[in-house]
């Protein structure tokens, strides 16, 4: 077990910035989920951890020893790769037992110890065979154990998921976060795929152009994202953002003329804001309550899902996505009658991006 | 799936394949019929008639010791030049691919040599093998005498050795280099995180994924050595001192074109193809099914 901390960590490429200094303080035992759209810089930052990548300026320390100059074998890092990087020549068992063996240690507890990961993992009847005899999820099970083999104090993850089909992704996801649960070790995981840091996540941390735009926990990041880009990013479908200009009396007016109400918006009038809210937090249909103030969303097209159909239309000059649960029934024709709920809304500063708290009263 | 054009009749491939044909058939297959028939009779030197032989010339040939320590000689050549060539490339693609000081210069400058004609290169190592003013005059300096393969045999073979493994470092360094470069990063990055050095990794990781190629290399080189030596010989020692660097290829050239015995030089060519095809099928057959990671 050992804890991380990042200390205004960047990373450039010759003169372009892909990471910029950095502060993250992970916890011993911690599973942090480092999320981001592709080109994000956050596998760069996973790799300066590891010390396959020189940082540029900053401070890495793991288990309170700075790394800064220690090469990857010295910081006690364990890392699963994206494409496994199994060694093609060898067999399952020495591929797992690799790192034992340049550790110098002595063949029986070896073998030993190779049987012991593999039956952690199922992998006891293909010790014997060559990575390229293995299915894709064997393969991942194979790098994920010669990473446990170590018993490191850090588990690094990059993206170990994206390459196997939906089901395995689903079993692998649990089987990670148990063994992490039943190993303690600290665990950074890195993805584009928010279904895998909500599920995974102690805590998250969503990266955007080599910048951390929110730092939290999967509850935190979902109900108050900090940013217009958490807000769109995290969700699914994402999460309707309206630009509009705060108007008189406490209300947000969009070009097209639709007025919403925001009790306690204290703003100056004219400042460009933009009003979010999730598709699943509207109150619609016959849901919607009678003194609530209701609109109408004229509909473009509807997705069926099965447990809920995405009803796609414009609303205050917008594209609008609704989300309405099987059992209410409505028609194209006379589109969606929905409300907003006060307290679903998310209210961010136009010009800046970050969120402005109308919600702070209410916490 | 196999993929493959076909063709709607017979004779559009027929004529596909012609050119082809004539061309290897004018430049191989004639002459080595040719010279098959001339090894089973007598030549005359300046020409006029032959007589058929049989299979004396072998005979002569192979009861003759001279020519067996020319086939000593070539195989010392082979494995020697072979050897250094695949070791200095592999050493300067290992460089080059950790990306050493300078390795952009060296990725094009060492392919340079393989393209310099044998007896041009060989002119160049003349002079800086030359034992009075060359670069290891130096050694004469020291202790005289020391190096002159113009009186040594021995230094004589170093000289042609170094002198042909320098022109097939820069063409093995490539294959070395590009193998190296396919070898997926992130298996030597694993390798890092658990524990290896670069060491290490070279022999652990790197070097075993390399045997396809180092087969492939093996081959070329030695069969190389073995056709391809004849241009620096001929420039740097003319076979000399002695005949102490008299390999099977410029003996064939010198009884033939300078001893005028064209028979035992045809039958010689035919010794010399048929080792080298048993070689090449040798090596094919029993060392590349142990090459391949499938």
């Amino acid at each position: 077990m050992a804890e991380i901390s990042l200390r205004h960590v960047a990373k450039s490429y010759g003169r372009t910035p892909v990471v910029h200094a950095i502060d993250l303080e992970v916890a011993a035992g911690e599973f942090i989920v480092i999320l981001g759209p592709s080109g994000c810089g956050k596998s760069t930052l996973l790799r300066m951890i590891a010390g396959l990548e020189a940082i540029t300026a900053g401070e890495i320390a793991i288990g309170g020893r700075v790394v800064n100059d220690l090469e990857p074998r010295e910081r006690g890092c364990a890392m699963v790769f994206q494409n496994y990087a199994l060694y093609p020549h060898m067999t399952v068992a020495d591929n797992i037992g690799y790192a034992l063996k340049v550790a110098g240690v002595a063949k029986a507890e070896r073998l030993a110890r190779i049987e012991k990961v593999a039956d952690a993992l199922g992998l006891r009847d293909l010790l014997g065979r060559r990575p390229a005899q293995l299915s894709g999820g064997q393969r991942q099970r194979v790098a994920m154990g010669r990473a446990m083999i170590r018993e490191p104090a850090v588990f690094l993850f990059d993206e170990p998921l994206s390459n196997l089909d939906a089901e395995l992704r689903v079993r692998m996801r649990v089987e990670i976060r148990k063994l992490h649960d039943r190993l303690g070790a600290t665990s950074i995981f890195v993805t584009h795929d928010q279904v895998e840091a909500m599920t995974l996540a102690d805590r998250i941390v969503v990266l955007h152009g080599g910048r951390v735009e929110q730092i939290g926990t999967p509850y935190a990041i979902y109900h108050q994202p900090a940013s217009h880009f958490v807000a769109g990013f995290i969700g699914s479908p994402a999460m309707n953002r309206l630009d509009g200009r705060v108007g008189p009396a406490a209300t947000v007016v969009f070009a097209d003329g639709t007025t919403i109400a925001v009790p306690d918006l204290d703003l100056p009038e004219g400042q460009a804001v933009t009003l979010g809210i999730r598709p699943e937090d509207l109150r619609v249909g016959s849901e919607a309550p009678e003194d609530g103030i209701r609109h109408r969303l004229a509909i473009d097209f509807v997705e069926h899902l099965g447990p809920a159909a995405l009803v796609h239309g414009r609303f205050a000059g917008h594209d609008f996505v609704a989300s309405v649960p099987r059992h209410i029934a409505f028609t194209v024709v006379e589109g969606l009658t929905f409300t907003m709920p006060v307290e679903t809304m998310h209210l961010f500063d136009s010009t800046t991006g970050r969120r402005i708290g109308i919600d702070a009263a209410r916490e | 799936m196999e993929k493959r054009a076909t063709f709607g009749s017979w004779w559009i491939g027929i004529a596909f394949a012609v050119p082809q044909v004539i061309l290897i058939f004018t430049f191989f297959y004639w002459p080595a019929g040719e010279a098959i028939y001339w090894s089973l009779t007598l030549q005359q030197p300046w020409g006029g008639g032959n007589i058929w032989v049989g299979l004396d010339n072998f005979r002569q040939i192979l009861d003759d010791p001279i020519y067996w320590a020319s086939v000593l000689r070539s195989v010392v050549f082979a494995v020697a030049s072979t050897g250094l060539a695949m070791g200095g490339a592999l050493i300067l693609a290992v460089f080059v691919d950790r990306e050493c000081t300078g390795s952009r210069l060296y990725r094009v400058v060492l392919i340079w040599p393989y393209g310099i004609a044998a007896p041009a290169l060989g002119l160049a190592f003349r002079f800086l093998m030359a034992p009075e003013a060359g670069f290891l005059a130096f050694l004469n300096q020291i202790a005289p005498g020391l190096w002159d393969p113009g009186l040594n045999g021995t230094d004589a073979m170093i000289e042609i050795i170094v002198a042909f493994s320098w022109k097939y470092v820069g063409y093995d360094f490539i294959f070395f280099l590009s193998a190296l470069q396919a070898i997926p990063r992130a298996q030597i990055e694993a390798a890092a995180l658990d524990g290896a050095g670069w060491l290490r990794r070279l022999r652990d990781i790197q070097l075993p994924l390399l045997t396809p190629t180092v087969f492939f290399l093996l081959v070329i080189d030695l069969t190389e050595s073995f056709q391809d030596s004849f241009g620096i010989v001929d420039i740097m020692t003319a076979g000399g001192p002695a005949r102490a660097t008299e390999l099977m290829v410029y003996k064939i050239y010198f009884d033939g074109f300078r001893g005028f015995d064209y028979s035992g030089a045809a039958a010689q060519s035919i010794i010399l193809m048929v080792l080298i095809m048993l070689l090449t099928v040798l090596q094919f057959r029993f060392i590349e099914r142990r090459v391949h990671y499938k």
